[in-house]
């Protein structure tokens, strides 16, 4: 088990994986721990309040969060944080399938 | 239940422009029941009621016909069925057209089913509200491009009832191409909401096709995937109380792990216990996903309650062109010529042509797919600036390429490598409607 020090410089992308997918302006990102005993710290760090603090330009509308406790996974589930999505969206990538990378690049401690 | 035998489907494709080599070798070695081609998104089938606006007898799959030519022989010597919907906005033409390559190829007898009904444009009112937005389809004040109704496994189980040995449709909802031959092999009744859960979570994780085994995956050094260029279509072996083993041919490139399956159990899913489909409000929340040997995982405990009330519809208006135009730069102070460059189309876009909105210019390898995100490299050494804009004007489309094809001479020191198109926009909407309002119909044609 790791512990959420102050000091971790480790990514999310050191303890987890994670896949976006997109309906309409909506992203949704799962985020599984590597190692269940992680889990906790996984759920310590990634709350919906740190991805709109560390993304406001991005991240405009309301994020959801569901935990699959059993898997270790969580399911973030963000309102329009397309820029309008694959209809308006002048973003190279219009579905977000990049975005799983935003979260896997954050690091465990802020 | 007497207990029916493993049931054996696989995916042939995952999206419209899927690979088919892949495909034939495993409707050749896989021992399938069912092959199963999912071919559309929201937008690909508002492009294909496009293409039938063209030409009335195209409108289907662009690659319908290569892909039955090659795959028709190999399942009908297997006695391996294939549903899809490559049909897109002209189910009709494309089984037409299915039953002249099978003609071609000697499969005389074979039985093609087409399902039409998905085309609801003539019975949705304009006064219907939009999902998810505030407004009626009237309020988009757009040239509709087409409306199709997601139709469910039961409009499906028919042609299966029927013996046909391609079933062809439009907006076949892409779980239900799966969940309806696995009712039609084991007996499930629309009623048991379990069973429905528990064959669209085999559909959810097959319909993509290679993102379960190993495609939309790879991450070098963190996740590596053996022979991704080789990659192999998925294998679903079911059993008839809904639960599934995952696998792919032994000698196919990719892998199927515990960690493939549960990153595709929740791709573009929200609620993981409220999954929509029109067949069931499936609850993935409680799968069990097990290691069950190599490239094998077990998947069961999915459940289900009531389906909805009414079926999604995707309605797809024409909006203008896209326009996109790039230039690049390289070595010693690349970013910032890069970044001069980009300000300048904005400039100008703005001083010469008047237009400010619906235009986004980035420089890729400093900030592009993150730049809204706050992210952005610095002192860049191969970068390419990417301007893009939407309009409803093909002449300020035009304005854009000009622009920045100007660059070349005009703009920062060692620019090169333009390149400039332009694009059809479709913006699509959706809406629920009443069941009673779609129709889904049935005609079985032989070669």
């Amino acid at each position: 088990m790791s512990s959420p020090g102050h000091n971790d410089r480790r990514l999310v992308r050191d303890i987890a994986h994670a896949r976006a997918g997109d309906k309409g302006n909506t992203s949704n990102i799962s985020v599984w721990a590597n190692d269940p005993a992680d889990f906790a710290l996984l759920k310590a760090v990634l709350t919906p309040e740190r991805l709109r603090r560390t993304f406001p330009g991005l991240f405009k509308g309301p994020i959801v969060r569901y935990e699959i406790e059993h898997l270790a996974g969580l399911n973030f589930v963000l309102q329009e944080a397309l820029e309008g999505g694959v209809n308006r969206s002048l973003n190279l990538d219009s579905h977000g399938k990049s975005f799983s990378y935003l979260i896997l690049g954050l690091p465990l401690s802020e | 239940m007497a207990a029916a035998r493993t049931y054996r489907i696989g995916t042939g494709a995952g999206f419209s422009a899927d690979r088919l080599g892949p495909a034939v070798d495993l409707a050749r070695d896989g021992r399938l029941d069912c092959l199963v081609l999912e071919c559309l998104g929201e937008r690909t089938v508002a492009f294909a009621h496009r293409d039938k606006r063209a030409d009335p007898a195209k409108g289907y799959n662009a690659h319908l016909e290569r892909r039955l030519r090659a795959l028709l022989p190999v399942c009908r010597a297997g006695g391996t069925r294939i549903v899809t919907n490559m049909g897109a906005a002209n189910p009709r033409a494309a089984a037409l057209k299915t039953v002249e390559v099978a003609r071609g190829l000697g499969l005389r007898g074979l039985k093609v089913a087409c399902i039409e009904g998905d085309d609801v444009a003539a019975r949705v009112d304009p006064g219907t509200p939009l999902l998810d937005e505030p407004g009626t389809l009237g309020d988009v004040g757009l040239p509709l491009v087409g409306m199709n109704a997601y139709l469910g496994a039961d409009a499906i189980l028919p042609a299966l009832e029927a013996g046909a040995d391609v079933v062809i449709g439009g907006r076949l909802a892409d779980p239900s191409m799966f969940l309806a031959p696995l009712m039609h092999h084991f007996g499930w009744r629309p009623e048991d909401a379990r069973a429905m859960g528990a064959g669209t979570l085999v559909g959810h994780l097959m319909e993509c096709g290679m993102q379960v085994t190993g495609g939309y995956f790879a991450d070098p050094g963190v996740k590596d995937v053996a022979r991704l260029a080789e990659c192999g279509f998925p294998i679903a072996e079911v059993d008839g109380d809904g639960s599934a083993v995952i696998t792919k041919l032994a000698a196919a490139g990719g892998c199927v792990s515990l960690a493939t399956v549960k990153e595709q159990l929740l791709y573009e899913v929200h609620d993981p216990a409220r999954y929509l489909t029109p067949d069931v409000t499936a609850d993935f929340s409680r799968v069990r996903i097990e290691a069950v040997g190599p490239d094998r995982v077990r998947v069961s405990g999915a459940g289900g309650s009531a389906r909805p009330q009414s079926l999604k519809v995707t309605v797809g208006f024409d909006d203008g062109f896209h326009a996109e135009a790039g230039v690049s730069y390289a070595g010693v102070g690349a970013q910032a010529r890069g970044e001069l460059a980009a300000r300048i189309v904005t400039e100008r876009m703005l001083t010469a042509h008047g237009i400010a909105a619906d235009l986004r210019v980035d420089v890729i390898g400093a900030a592009s797919l993150f730049a809204s995100a706050g992210l952005r490299s610095e002192a860049a050494r191969d970068v390419r600036v990417h301007a893009a804009m939407r309009s409803r004007r093909r002449e300020e489309a035009e304005m854009l390429l000009w622009e920045v094809e100007s660059l070349l001479c005009c703009g920062p020191a060692g620019g090169g490598g333009y390149r400039g198109a332009i694009t059809p926009c479709v913006m699509t909407k959706s809406v629920l409607v009443a069941r009673d309002k779609v129709a889904p119909s049935l005609e079985v044609m032989v070669a």
